[in-house]
């Protein structure tokens, strides 16, 4: 508490008018906390090609809030995450069972947790109570849920530091890294049971529509300017930074949704890097 | 055919591997000697790259595989293995360096790799000739330089057992006899048992001390040429036996286990 009173002190010493307020200020704070994890998290997403995987994760969101709100939850997260959680293991055992693209099943998946999220939270028309979720709102993020992120943004750091060389080997070749002793199947769950914890956490705030975006585009955009892994990683976390503070202080003068405005900042940011990417081949 | 296993020597019996209903090795019987290159050949499909793995134990099986390593017994030995191609994107930002690293070390690579471990790498990368390519991404790497650099890995620690998946596919015929060459000093060298799955059948036998000819069960084994000059064969497939991966296409593997009787 003392860290995030110390916090308020110092951005309100900033000379913008959007300083002042405590809710920007909390909202810098968990922009900070999330856009370094999401680089880090997309750097593997973009690599092992699960984009239209975490797609589904964040849609899933919607299935989650409505058994939340059928079981009486007052606060859906915890339903959210379960959920996530059941189909970032059953998805990825399906990966590995079949060896086959798991494509086609997931568009099945996609189209049937947003259809039934939709069929349960829009009885007798109470869906508007529910778009908060799909456009995320960061300015009225809580002291809990940032409590919250600086927890996760611990656990997803001491992770990679312990199995990011792991994940490396089991993106580039299973056989591979089973003969250098990874655990493949291990370490292929607990990326995806972490990538759906993390999307569960930050989706209030970010939203469903877009939060697949913040997780791809750092990454994306990273991969037209580094050379290996350290600075795929810089990369991406300085573009997903760079993109979370620019689009947050524009959306508090544009009076935009935040999340939108920062993925619309981090499509520029892809926009230049595929630009450099066409010239350093040429 | 089996010899004694005396004192280093891989073992397999009786090997049988299903993926549900369907039948991947059966019966699959192989020995190989430490200080012996075993080729294995057949055509596509017919449980290869799935005895590698079995081998490897990624995949669970019926039978006996045991290793005997300087006269004991061992439950897992140090394997090399370099597989037959990577599943990566031309444009992953990941060098060479990176990969060696993440390898080799637990020094995580996406912080930055420092001197001592890139010192270290760059030596192993050397010994075959690819000490040049530290920096290099990946995907930057010709078919037979991303070979080199995968055995390099491979051989780091020293292996009892290297296993090599589809040692032709992607490298000119150069690269592959140069590649055949490194393998052939290491066998030397080191005195490790080397299972070499290739579609080059008329390269390899220059090489090899012992052929196998895997269709789900093994059909042949022998010397190169004597699995090559195999009457049976010689009659079902006519002189031109240069790439075995046609044999499949022509219908003419298809006896599994009765192709053995």
């Amino acid at each position: 508490m003392a860290i995030i009173e110390l916090w308020h002190r110092l951005v309100g010493l900033f000379p913008f008018s959007w300083a002042h307020y405590g809710f920007m200020r909390n909202a810098l704070l968990s922009t900070l906390l999330i856009t370094p994890l999401f680089a880090l998290l997309g750097t593997m997403v973009v690599s092992n090609r699960m984009v239209f995987f975490t797609d589904v994760l964040g849609h899933s969101a919607l299935t989650g809030i409505a058994i939340g709100v059928l079981l009486g939850f007052h606060e859906p997260t915890l339903p959210m995450i379960g959920l996530a959680v059941i189909l970032a293991v059953g998805i990825t055992l399906l990966k590995n069972a079949t060896k086959n693209s798991t494509d086609t099943v997931l568009g099945v998946f996609l189209a049937f947790v947003v259809a039934l999220g939709i069929v349960i939270l829009s009885r007798q028309g109470g869906f508007v109570r529910y778009t908060n979720y799909l456009i995320g709102d960061i300015l009225s993020v809580s002291m809990q849920q940032i409590a919250w992120l600086f927890v996760i943004f611990i656990i997803v750091f001491v992770y990679w530091y312990f199995a990011g060389n792991a994940l490396i080997l089991t993106s580039i070749n299973s056989s591979l890294a089973h003969s250098r002793k990874v655990k493949t199947l291990y370490i292929e769950l607990s990326f995806s049971v972490l990538l759906a914890l993390v999307v569960m956490v930050s989706i209030r705030l970010v939203g469903i529509l877009i939060i697949n975006s913040l997780l791809v585009l750092p990454a994306a955009s990273s991969r037209n300017f580094a050379q290996n892994a350290y600075s795929y990683t810089v990369w991406a976390a300085v573009i997903s930074i760079f993109s979370g503070i620019a689009g947050l202080i524009a959306s508090y003068y544009w009076g935009t949704a935040s999340g939108a405005t920062i993925v619309l900042f981090a499509a520029g940011c892809y926009g230049i890097s595929a630009i450099y990417g066409r010239c350093r081949r040429k | 055919m089996i010899n004694a296993c005396d004192h280093c020597c891989t073992k397999i019996n009786n090997l049988n591997v299903r993926f549900g209903d369907d039948v991947i090795l059966d019966n699959v019987y192989l020995h190989v000697n430490c200080g012996e290159v075993l080729a294995v050949v057949g055509p596509n499909g017919a449980g290869k790259t799935t005895l590698l793995r079995t081998i490897l134990g990624e995949i669970p099986y019926q039978g006996i595989i045991k290793f005997r390593i300087s006269g004991h017994e061992s439950v897992k030995p140090r394997i090399g293995y370099v597989p037959q191609r990577l599943q990566f994107d031309i444009g992953l930002p990941l060098s060479v360096a990176d990969l060696v690293v993440s390898a080799i070390s637990r020094h995580p690579v996406w912080l930055r790799v420092n001197k001592k471990l890139l010192e270290k790498a760059k030596d192993i990368l050397s010994l075959f000739s690819v000490g040049h390519l530290l920096k290099r991404r990946i995907g930057d790497l010709s078919g037979g330089e991303l070979q080199r650099v995968l055995l390099a890995i491979a051989m780091t620690p020293d292996p009892e057992l290297l296993l090599l998946d589809e040692a032709g596919s992607g490298v000119d015929v150069k690269g592959l006899s140069l590649f055949y060459q490194i393998v052939n000093d290491l066998r030397n060298k080191h005195h490790i048992a080397v299972i070499l799955v290739t579609h080059d059948i008329t390269g390899i036998s220059n090489y090899a001390d012992r052929m196998i000819l895997l269709n789900r069960s093994v059909i042949a084994e022998g010397q190169p040429k004597e699995v090559l000059s195999n009457e049976k064969l010689k009659k079902a497939f006519g002189p031109s036996l240069l790439d075995i991966s046609c044999l499949s296409d022509a219908g003419l593997f298809k006896g599994g286990k009765n192709g053995h009787n």
